[in-house]
């Protein structure tokens, strides 16, 4: 077994990767780019050395450098996780070069199954089923057109180089078919340097099963059965589950000897999953074979009661699969839900930020939490903005949900955006409960999943108004114990008048509407009116943003944080924005919301034609941000000129960073 | 220290009796205090918000630390002392915290007759300047007025305590070191021009604020030209051209958010130098005050049931508790703070004047502040008093009070009747402020005894002329007298004329005291030099 290894990655699966090395007794160590110097990942692993400059490009994707930093810290072998260089083949010959151990597949599997033409003709030889389709070198327009016909619509056509949900159009009726493909061609040689595509018949209404497989350089192979993973919103899963619902042993079975076939066909090593489209007849096709661990590995670990890294490390040091076949069984359920900061009500558009508050609910055998962050860190847009992955565990699939239902209730966030109550509302959709969702499931039925403009929960605006109201009075006291008249009564806070109190009245702003609330002190805390309606409200305890209030006999806990004028509650797990009103300055505010504008999302300036002195139409893109595959276009609100721009083409922006100032 | 221990049963009958009176006159007060508060009433003040103008108490809301108290000063100035409403006289005066600095407010309302000075209005001026000089409290003005109500002219304009002593005294304050700063909200027209001009720093709102010592209509009829309000004193006129003004303001919230930081870089530091305590509760609950108080003034009762419902801890440290018993003398603290009590439980008898003197000599020995609680019908009269030097007693403790340099306050918590008033720190001694109660009367001597004087000399020279006055016609003499007495001696008679800074919930006493003697220490405790005793 090694003594040390590398762990070429960052955030949840770098921590993931130096648990189990840590269980085993190999030292791990840590890689980190400039914006990850205090990320968790470093502080988890034994060693950690720096590798480059924030972008990954800079950094996690640069061989060199990884190899030289396992060279110098003495590692002899390099886990390369998942994403970044975990599928590069060049790097896993790289490695062997440099007498590293690469913990993962040999360069050749690695590259046959990066093609995705190539890997359709090996499983077909072997007699994996594949869908009706062309995957031929002739790539001329009406070659594949013609094919194209006798594939039969609808239809994928596929970069062959592609991958991530990159280079992928599904194609209605025929009419379509040429501007689909030429937007394949041009993002596929602008992303992949190669413009070859593959035909595929499309299943509209099929799932997504894929077969854990693993294998050892003593040929054995065995599965480790299937995880369902339908639940996609653009093309990237969000939950997992294994077993699959409603899957029996015999279909089980014909999809795990595909599978281990699969693997036997690549002379395979190591773990890998096996991706099929599981029609609603039960057949089902070989889409592609991941050459690495996949990030929903740990609810393959849960029901089999293995540790997946351990047997990677196992096998990679030579030595055998640690099980047979016959001693691998399902026992339970297992649901993952991965956590991310985006915005589900904005077309998921990714966000980023500091974590201010995050509290997660307490594992234990049935919960697991694999991440990468704390609170205070930050998720910025160099990387994936997954927070967590949340798997729970269950006797059987009901339980399970159950639990990952009560789980998701218990995760409480401050910071970016998140999709924790997305997946709420995913997990406890009656399509989702009854299990067999498919892989559309969450596109057409995303208007039951994201909530359409909140109404505002008057018990969140209770919360931050009491939290200024306490943080008012602590803060006059506390500048009132360093003086002479430590004691003054003028250090009240409770608007004190001759005739009676003085109703205080506030300004708060939520979403574009502005609140009037007047607060009346009593004995024991307040009432507090909203429009028509009076909340009595008590502070029962509170230490620092968490307080635990009474409004109109009823207890809540709350968490709230502030930011200049900007309040986020969280009441139970629900986020809530406020904006206080200050009254001195709230007409310049105004002004100057009105001429800037603000990044929506962070992102790369892809294109930019906004320059000072430009005059514009209504409607004219200005500039388009680019941030996780997504392109957004900023536009001029209304007609007027520019006035000042200040960034320009491939810079990096934050959301909410003025981009440029335009004037009427 | 000593605990002051209650003799009463908060059950009983009487108890309840008294509550129940003495609740009644608290909610006719806050009632009274309730429809002044709306200031000139709901047409005026639309008018006046739909120019974008907050109104005065608003203002001073938007002004003051967020959440803090402010002490309001007369509330009841003018009630019912002229025709139409005045409602506070036109003008709202009052001690506020702004950026953690205790400061006089001055703010006239444009709602009640255009924020004009009515005789009372600047009565209440210069009563809040006086308190700003003997405090030392930086003065905010908030001007929107008029200036003098023009049909009273010859009360408001030519005296030394008229018009022209506003600015008088805002030279005097700003030589003393007493900021002065003026936001100029409104009209500043003739005279009140002077007080944006004389102020040491100023800010004006546009298109609200105007300055100029003759407006638009003087103008042309003087020379003929024709000129509008804010071409002719508006913010841009005086911030870039004449000087006036410092700074220009949006709207009335920019106005006061730049007033606060104003205040907020004046580099003052309050220094106190009393030996503090950690306050604490009094024993008793306050709202027991309205039980333990009889509903006559004639009745007697423990003085002490008052003073431990206002006092720390109800802990009181009585001086000479068995010699001149009708007056209590004694140390506790109100909020923290130390101070000596003087509260009348009796008539003054030569024994309780003494005292009275020699407990003041200590707080002032000690620099110590002194409250005075009154509940007095006067001294002692008759022969063997007279012959035993009451006169003489007396006047040592109306020296001692009259001179002495500790801040004073006093509270009418009953009757203040003849020289009791005087040697119980009345309004002309000084008090750094003086509050009442709803029951208080005050009068040089009560309506029945008055009404007795005067029937009695009124039949002297009856009888000298050898009629006879049958006893009904003596009735009737007396009764309208009684009732003048009553009318005149009543709190909000005397609160409307400024005899005192206010009618206080007496539930809020211990706060109002505690807020008065904070506000009060801004000034340093000057060193007593006491007048010639006679002995």
């Amino acid at each position: 077994m090694f003594n040390k290894i590398l762990i070429a990655n960052r955030g949840e699966i770098a921590c993931r990767i130096a648990r189990s090395a840590r269980a085993m007794g190999i030292r791990s160590v840590a890689v980190y780019s400039d914006a990850d110097r205090r990320a968790l990942h470093v502080d988890t692993c034994d060693e950690a050395i720096h590798i480059g400059g924030s972008a990954p490009g800079d950094s996690y994707l640069l061989a060199d450098n990884i190899i030289a930093a396992a060279l110098k810290t003495g590692a002899e072998a390099i886990h390369p996780g998942f994403g970044f260089l975990s599928e590069n083949a060049d790097f896993a010959e790289r490695c062997a070069a440099s007498n590293l151990v690469f913990i993962g597949p040999g360069a050749q599997a690695i590259r046959s199954m990066g093609s995705k033409s190539a890997a359709r003709q090996i499983m077909q030889a072997a007699g994996v089923p594949v869908l009706p389709g062309y995957d031929g070198d002739e790539q001329a327009q009406d070659v594949l057109l013609e094919q194209a016909r006798q594939v039969g619509f609808p239809l994928l056509i596929k970069a062959v180089a592609g991958g991530g949900g990159k280079g992928l159009r599904s194609v209605e009726r025929e009419s379509e078919f040429d501007a689909a493909l030429q937007a394949v061609k041009r993002e596929s040689m602008g992303a992949f340097a190669d413009d070859a595509v593959l035909l595929e018949r499309f299943l509209p209404t099929a799932r997504h099963i894929e077969i854990q497989v693993f294998a050892d350089t003593h040929g054995n192979v065995v599965h480790l059965f299937e995880r369902d993973c339908s639940l996609q919103r653009r093309h990237q899963k969000v939950i997992e589950e294994a077993p699959a619902p409603g899957i029996d042993n015999g279909l089980r079975e014909d999809m795990a000897a595909a599978a281990v076939l699969c693997a036997k066909a690549t002379d395979y090593v190591g773990a890998g999953t096996v991706e099929f489209l599981l029609a609603p007849d039960n057949t089902f096709y070989f889409m592609e074979m991941n050459t690495r661990l996949q990030v929903e590995h740990p609810v393959t670990e849960m029901i089999t009661g293995q540790d997946l890294v351990a047997w990677q490390f196992k096998v990679a040091a030579g030595e055998a699969l640690p099980l047979e076949q016959s001693s691998l069984a399902i026992k339970g359920h297992a649901i993952e839900a991965r956590i991310y900061a985006e915005n589900p009500e904005s077309n998921f558009l990714p966000s980023t930020g500091r974590l201010d508050y995050l509290q997660t609910p307490q594992t234990s055998a049935n919960i697991r939490i694999d991440t990468g962050v704390r609170q205070e860190d930050e998720i910025s847009a160099y990387y994936d903005p997954m927070i967590a992955k949340l798997i729970c565990y269950g006797d059987d699939r009901a339980q399970a949900l159950a639990r990952l239902k009560m789980a998701l209730n218990q995760y409480r966030l401050i910071g970016p955006k998140s999709n924790i109550n997305f997946l709420h509302r995913l997990c406890t959709h009656p399509a989702v409960l009854a299990g067999g969702a498919t892989t559309r499931f969450i596109d057409s039925s995303l208007n039951e999943l994201i909530a359409v403009d909140p109404l505002m929960d008057e018990n969140a605006l209770i919360s931050a108004v009491v939290f200024l109201l306490q943080k008012q009075a602590q803060l006059i006291q506390e500048q009132q114990r360093d003086t002479t008249d430590p004691n003054s009564p003028w250090a009240a806070s409770d608007y004190w008048r001759v005739s009676e109190f003085q109703a205080q009245r506030l300004n708060l702003q939520y979403e574009h509407n502005e609140i009037e609330l007047a607060i009346y002190t009593h004995n024991n805390g307040w009432n507090i009116k909203i429009q028509d309606n009076t909340f009595r409200v008590e502070i029962l305890a509170s230490e620092g943003s968490e307080s635990s209030l009474l409004i109109n006999d009823l207890r809540y806990e709350s968490v709230v944080l502030q930011s200049a004028n900007t309040l986020r509650v969280l009441l139970g797990n629900v986020p809530h924005k406020f904006t206080l009103l200050d009254k001195g300055t709230v007409s310049e505010n105004l002004h100057r919301q009105k001429d800037q504008i603000v990044s929506p999302m962070p992102g790369k300036i892809i294109s930019c034609t906004a320059r000072a002195g430009l005059h514009v139409k209504k409607g004219e893109t200005l500039m388009v941000l680019e941030a996780m595959k997504m392109e957004h276009a900023l536009q001029a609100p209304h007609a007027g000129e520019i006035s000042e721009v200040y960034f320009s083409l491939g810079e990096q922006v934050n959301e909410g960073e003025t981009l440029f100032v335009f004037k009427e | 220290m000593p605990r002051l221990i209650s003799q009463l049963d908060p059950r009983s009958e009487s108890f309840q009796d008294n509550a129940n009176y003495h609740r009644a006159l608290l909610v006719e007060l806050k009632e009274k205090l309730a429809g002044i508060a709306l200031g000139g009433g709901e047409p005026a003040l639309k008018k006046h918000t739909e120019r974008g103008k907050l109104f005065v108490r608003e203002r001073i809301n938007e002004l003051i630390d967020p959440g803090s108290p402010f002490l309001e000063f007369s509330a009841l100035a003018g009630h019912e002392m002229y025709e139409g409403n005045i409602a506070a006289g036109g003008i709202i005066t009052g001690i506020g915290r702004v950026s953690g600095l205790e400061c006089i407010i001055v703010a006239n309302d444009a709602t009640v007759k255009g924020g004009t000075y009515f005789p009372i209005t600047v009565k209440k001026h210069l009563r809040a300047q006086e308190i700003a000089l003997e405090n030392h409290l930086p003065c905010i003005y908030l001007v929107d007025s008029g200036g003098a109500f023009l049909p009273l002219q010859d009360e408001v304009f030519p005296d030394k305590e008229h018009f022209g002593r506003i600015f008088y005294n805002q030279a005097n304050l700003s030589a003393a070191g007493i900021p002065q700063i003026a936001v100029t909200m409104g009209s500043c027209t003739a005279g009140g021009a002077y007080v944006p001009a004389m102020s040491d720093e100023s800010i004006i709102v546009r298109n609200q604020g105007t300055i100029f010592l003759g407006g638009p209509p003087l103008v042309k009829a003087a020379t003929g030209e024709v000129v509008s309000a804010e071409e002719l004193g508006g913010a841009d006129v005086h911030a870039k051209q004449s000087g006036v003004v410092d700074h220009i303001a949006e709207d009335d919230a920019h106005a006061l958010s730049i007033t606060r930081d104003i205040v907020g870089n004046l580099n003052r530091k309050k220094n106190v130098e009393l030996a503090l305590k950690e306050p604490l509760e009094p024993a008793y609950p306050a709202d027991e005050l309205f039980g333990v108080l009889p509903k006559s003034l004639n009745l007697q009762y423990d003085i002490r049931e008052i003073i431990m419902r206002i006092v720390d801890a109800s802990d009181f440290q009585e001086f000479k508790a068995n010699y001149g018993t009708t007056l209590v003398c004694g140390f506790a603290f109100i909020h923290g703070y130390p101070v000596g009590i003087v509260a009348n439980n009796g008539i003054l008898f030569s024994e309780s004047a003494q005292k009275g003197a020699h407990f003041v000599e200590l707080c002032g020995q000690r620099r110590i502040p002194l409250v005075f609680l009154q509940n007095i019908t006067g001294f002692m009269v008759g022969k063997k008093y007279e012959a035993g030097g009451i006169a003489k007693d007396g006047a040592k403790m109306v020296t001692a009070v009259a001179s002495v340099k500790v801040p004073k306050f006093t509270v009418i918590v009953g009757g203040s009747f003849g020289a009791g008033n005087y040697a119980m720190c009345g309004r002309a001694y000084g008090a750094r402020f003086l509050w009442s109660w709803p029951n208080a009367r005050i009068s040089v001597m009560g309506g029945e005894q008055a009404a007795n004087v005067l029937a009695t000399v009124k039949a002297d020279a009856i009888l000298t002329k050898g009629e006879v006055w049958p006893e009904t016609e003596q009735e009737a003499f007396k009764a309208p007298l009684r009732e003048q007495y009553e009318h005149q001696g009543h709190p909000y008679y005397a609160s409307a004329r400024l005899w005192d800074d206010g009618i206080i919930d007496p539930a809020d006493t211990r706060r109002v005291l505690g807020l008065g003697l904070s506000a009060a220490l801004n000034a340093p405790v000057e060193e007593t030099r006491f007048g010639v005793f006679r002995m």
